[in-house]
């Protein structure tokens, strides 16, 4: 279950306590994140709100070990990161963070194929296992058929689902979406979505989702919004006729 | 290597700066292995001098002569155990080009003193019976086809004379026992040559060469040779044979100065080129590379892609420059007629254009892949 009041569960799969985020820029101080808690367990699916600026991409670095908060801590599967070392940090992005990015982020100079394999180039998996795993996970997308393509050759709607393959090969204990819809056609953007969701339910990932779109919000679980630095739960937001993604 | 794939597929990113990457580097290694080959020509007499020998020449210039009487003054001074003497012949063969060195030598001395040439017992015996008779050094025997028994005019200018046109029965051919020693010389007879030149040249030798009975004798030989000639119309000049080949090598400018500059100007400008190309190729995708660190590349595999690409593009494109030089070079050889004695690519050439190659590729590497290595993953990914 989903808390943002600092009283989740001890066990909780992500916990966040306290998490401030401060910018200095042109000499300014600017909080992002003041005080933030957020409890998420296993198989939650979440997505973060709000208006630009309001630090939606910076929790969701800082969930992912890619930016250190200025306090507080975050604790995922028993794992306190705000603390690692950059290099331990780097290992712990490896096993347990699958990343999914508005602009998709392939390797254009490598295949579908190859671009899903290089989280599994850090493991000691057998040439004949990464090629099981990547196969398998292209299935899950839909796009074995491709794996040989390269992302010029690819529809966006494609790259993000190779991108998601890429995410979710190494098999991460969670999954951080940016905007994954962000630069997809409404079409596309729902089957993403479906894909995203099916990820929770078949296979009980746990989604954490930063969007703009609230047609994309209510896809998850539980939409958390952005506000002067915290998380607030519940808020409803009217759905556009049409939804732009 | 697993991540051979990766590597290889930023490699190709981009062909053409791949090629003239690796064509700058090739170009580089070729004129780094062609200046290396010309300068080791041109040391090599000094290389691979006896420390046994000194060479005695007139004060004033070696195109000046010695008087034969000298011969037997040396042999009286203690430490020298042969003495023998040459002449300058400076002929052509059938054609202008067709330039080789060709000696009048003391056939009695010549083996003694210079025993790495190697001649065949029977062909040499025959050369001593012959008074036209000539030995010529191995390459210089294939550049004309010549064989034994062959009749060889060589023409010469310098001795006047009532012709021109000296005529030779080619009866032996020498080899070197020495990597890199000269086998393009042509000698014949000083007899013969006493015999053929004009009055005014007889009686007279071009420079002794003379061998001590151990390397310890150079300085008092050298010394008591130069004292037995001074005040007289003819002072001697004696010094050891490496440096009488130094010191010719120095009449053509100082070529080690002038090949160490050009190496030196070509090569940092190869690490400009490489450096900057590698810092654009990193440049170009910060945004690939913060993607891998956010997957779980560390900094030090980031490093080691960029590292990687520019030690490979160094040695294909070394290897490339040295292969060129290796089909190169004998060609050069073939092209400059003998004028320098012996081009050899070495493999410590060869070697030593590869390690500056990948230390180039290095250098040119290592700056840009601190840079990637650096790279904030959040504040490159906002970049993309």
């Amino acid at each position: 279950m989903v808390r943002v009041d600092g009283n989740g569960k001890t066990n909780s799969q992500i916990q966040v306590r306290g998490l401030d985020k401060t910018y200095r820029r042109g000499g300014e101080e600017i909080d992002v994140l003041q005080g933030l808690n957020l409890d998420v367990d296993k198989g939650d699916f979440v997505a973060f709100m709000g208006p630009s600026g309001s630090g939606k991409t910076t929790l969701l670095n800082l969930l992912g070990g890619l930016d250190v908060p200025t306090r507080g801590s975050v604790t995922v599967a028993g794992d306190e990161i705000t603390h690692m070392s950059s290099r331990k940090l780097t290992e712990w992005r490896a096993r347990h963070v699958g990343f999914i990015f508005q602009m998709y982020n392939l390797i254009p100079v490598l295949t579908a194929f190859q671009n899903v394999e290089l989280p599994l180039l850090l493991t000691s998996l057998s040439k004949s296992e990464r090629r099981k795993h990547v196969e398998s996970a292209l299935s899950i997308v839909g796009l074995a058929e491709r794996m040989n393509h390269y992302p010029r050759q690819l529809s966006g709607g494609q790259e993000q689902r190779v991108a998601i393959a890429r995410a979710i090969v190494a098999d991460p204990t969670f999954l951080l979406c940016d905007e994954p819809t962000g630069d997809l056609d409404r079409k596309s953007a729902d089957e993403i979505m479906d894909l995203i969701s099916r990820l929770v339910k078949e296979y009980g990932k746990t989604v954490l989702m930063v969007t703009h779109d609230p047609v994309v919000a209510k896809r998850a679980d539980l939409t958390l919004h952005l506000e002067k630095g915290v998380l607030v739960e519940g808020r409803e937001l009217p759905v556009p006729a049409g939804g732009a993604a | 290597m697993k991540f051979r794939g990766l590597i290889f597929a930023n490699l190709f990113r981009k062909k053409l700066r791949l090629t003239l990457t690796i064509g700058s580097f090739a170009v580089a290694l070729f004129l780094f292995a062609f200046l290396a080959v010309v300068r080791g020509a041109f040391n090599r007499g000094a290389d691979i001098a006896g420390a046994d020998r000194l060479v005695t020449i007139n004060r004033v210039s070696i195109i000046q002569p010695l008087p034969l009487a000298y011969r037997d003054k040396m042999l009286r001074i203690p430490g020298v155990k042969y003495v023998t003497h040459d002449n300058w012949f400076g002929g052509v063969y059938q054609d202008e080009k067709n330039f080789f060195p060709q000696f009048a030598i003391d056939v009695e001395n010549q083996r003694q003193v210079f025993n790495e040439l190697k001649v065949p017992e029977d062909q040499w015996q025959d050369f001593v019976k012959d008074r036209q008779g000539a030995i010529a050094g191995a390459k210089t025997a294939a550049r004309f086809h010549w064989k034994i028994g062959d009749r060889i005019p060589i023409k010469t200018s310098l001795y006047g004379g009532a012709s021109n046109n000296w005529e030779f029965n080619l009866r032996g051919i020498y080899h070197s026992d020495r990597v890199g020693g000269d086998e393009s010389q042509f000698w014949f007879q000083w007899d013969y040559f006493e015999e053929q030149v004009p009055q005014s040249f007889k009686g007279n030798v071009g420079w002794y060469t003379v061998k001590l009975d151990s390397p310890d004798y150079a300085v008092s030989v050298q010394k008591a040779i130069d004292a037995m000639a001074a005040n007289s119309s003819f002072e001697t000049k004696t010094e050891t044979e490496s440096e009488f080949a130094a010191s010719w090598v120095k009449q053509f400018g100082n070529i080690k100065f002038l090949i160490l500059t050009i190496g030196t100007v070509v090569f940092f400008t190869l690490l400009l080129v490489t450096g900057n190309t590698m810092a654009i190729s990193v440049r170009e995708r910060i945004g690939e590379l913060a993607v891998l660190k956010a997957i779980g590349f560390s900094d030090r595999w980031v490093l080691f892609f960029v590292l990687a690409e520019s030690l490979t593009i160094a040695l294909v494109g070394g290897l490339l420059g040295l292969g060129l030089a290796l089909v190169a070079v004998p060609a050069l050889g073939a092209a400059l007629n003998g004028l320098l004695p012996t081009l050899i690519l070495s493999p410590q050439v060869l070697l030593s254009g590869l390690t500056i190659a990948l230390l180039v590729g290095l250098v040119s590497g290592i700056l840009p892949g601190i840079g990637a290595m650096r790279l904030r993953v959040v504040n490159a990914l906002r970049r993309v």
